[in-house]
């Protein structure tokens, strides 16, 4: 029996099995705090608390899912191409707001955390919370973050961009259609994105233009930045 | 599978570079940009990776699970600092917001945008 739930097949078909699981849960009961994601991570860690299987172990067996997630990265790539026209005759205020954006992301989390007492490592794996989590991950694990304390920020500044947005740049003034979709998508990635998919069909496609472009210009500014700070 | 192919590619070549270049942008990002200029230029038909992108897409919030689970060996750490991170986030989140949609909305060309909004309206109608 142990040895079956320590074999790769076991750990695979768990890992999938809670994760659509917790889809149907996110169907049945709308609440924001029921994400998938988040629900599977806990699930998850109950099971392998009480079976007392080892988390690198866990990881190895699993490492083919983890693969898949910079596989996803490239194929953002495609989504970018396909959303190209919608940013023609704007190309240069898209590219400045996103790299202020995310220069203002990377610094104010940085000192506000480190103002706070947080240690390197937390701050290091703070930078990149308003990029998708594939991206987030290699950037927290490249400058010395913990990439399971990224993941699970990312999907709380999700959540929380996602619900504060629109007000936010409601009582801001910010009425361009472009400029809210930019926003909701750089602070929020996927999750804002959803959001701004609700606010208008322009909204939602440079949303996600600017999951891509903000993961972009996080992947190359949090390395500069943190020689600075 | 020809469109795995190109994916898996992509993304050796992102990780080639990006370890010429001391692993300081990721290789996966890397790769993204190069598959978006391999679109842009037309060395590959959109439709050759669309049905893959999609599929991995539509998908990629279990690819990040396995990840997450690892949350179990920094808990401690997690727990020491649970105020700082949330009050840095979230606060930082406002502020992205707020200054992405400002800085568009002032330097966006008033024509353009209106032009857009017409195109968009002429696309989905």
């Amino acid at each position: 029996m142990q040895e079956l739930i320590n074999s790769q097949i076991f750990l695979l078909t768990l890992t999938v099995g809670v994760y659509l699981g917790a889809i149907q849960l996110r169907r049945k009961i709308n609440c924001a705090l029921l994400h998938p994601v988040f629900v599977s991570i806990l699930v998850l860690i109950g099971f392998i608390r009480l079976t007392g299987i080892e988390y690198e172990h866990y990881m190895q067996q699993t490492q083919i899912i983890d693969f898949m997630l910079g596989l996803s990265v490239v194929a953002l790539g495609y989504i970018l191409h396909d959303q190209i026209y919608n940013i023609r005759g704007n190309v240069i205020s898209i590219v400045m707001a996103i790299l202020v954006g995310s220069a203002v992301g990377i610094v104010s989390v940085a000192l506000i955390a480190r103002w706070m007492g947080a240690e390197p490592a937390v701050v290091a794996s703070l930078e990149p919370k308003s990029v998708t989590t594939a991206i987030a991950l290699s950037v927290s694990a490249n400058s010395g973050g913990i990439p399971a304390l990224t993941s699970v920020v990312v999907i709380v500044v999700g959540v929380f961009g996602g619900i504060v947005g629109p007000w936010v740049l409601k009582k801001i003034g910010v009425e361009s259609r472009i400029a809210k979709g930019l926003a909701m998508g750089a602070a929020a990635h996927a999750l804002g994105t959803a959001r701004a998919m609700e606010l208008g069909a322009v909204e939602g496609a440079i949303s996600g233009l600017a999951i891509g472009l903000m993961g972009l210009a996080t992947a190359v500014l949090v390395p500069i930045l943190e020689k600075i700070m | 599978m020809y469109g795995l192919f190109l994916i898996l590619l992509f993304y050796l070549l992102g990780c080639l570079i990006s370890a010429l270049i001391g692993n300081f942008v990721p290789g996966s990002v890397i790769g993204m940009v190069l598959l978006f200029a391999a679109l842009s230029f037309k060395w590959v038909r959109p439709g050759a990776v669309k049905r893959v992108s999609t599929f991995l897409l539509d998908n990629m919030m279990l690819f990040f699970v396995p990840v997450g689970v690892g949350l179990i060996t920094s808990y401690t750490l997690l727990s020491r600092y649970m105020l700082a991170i949330i009050v840095a986030s979230l606060v930082s989140t406002i502020l992205v917001i707020a200054v992405v949609g400002l800085v568009e909305q002032k330097l966006e060309s008033k024509k353009d945008s209106a032009k857009n909004e017409k195109e968009e309206n002429a696309r989905t109608h």
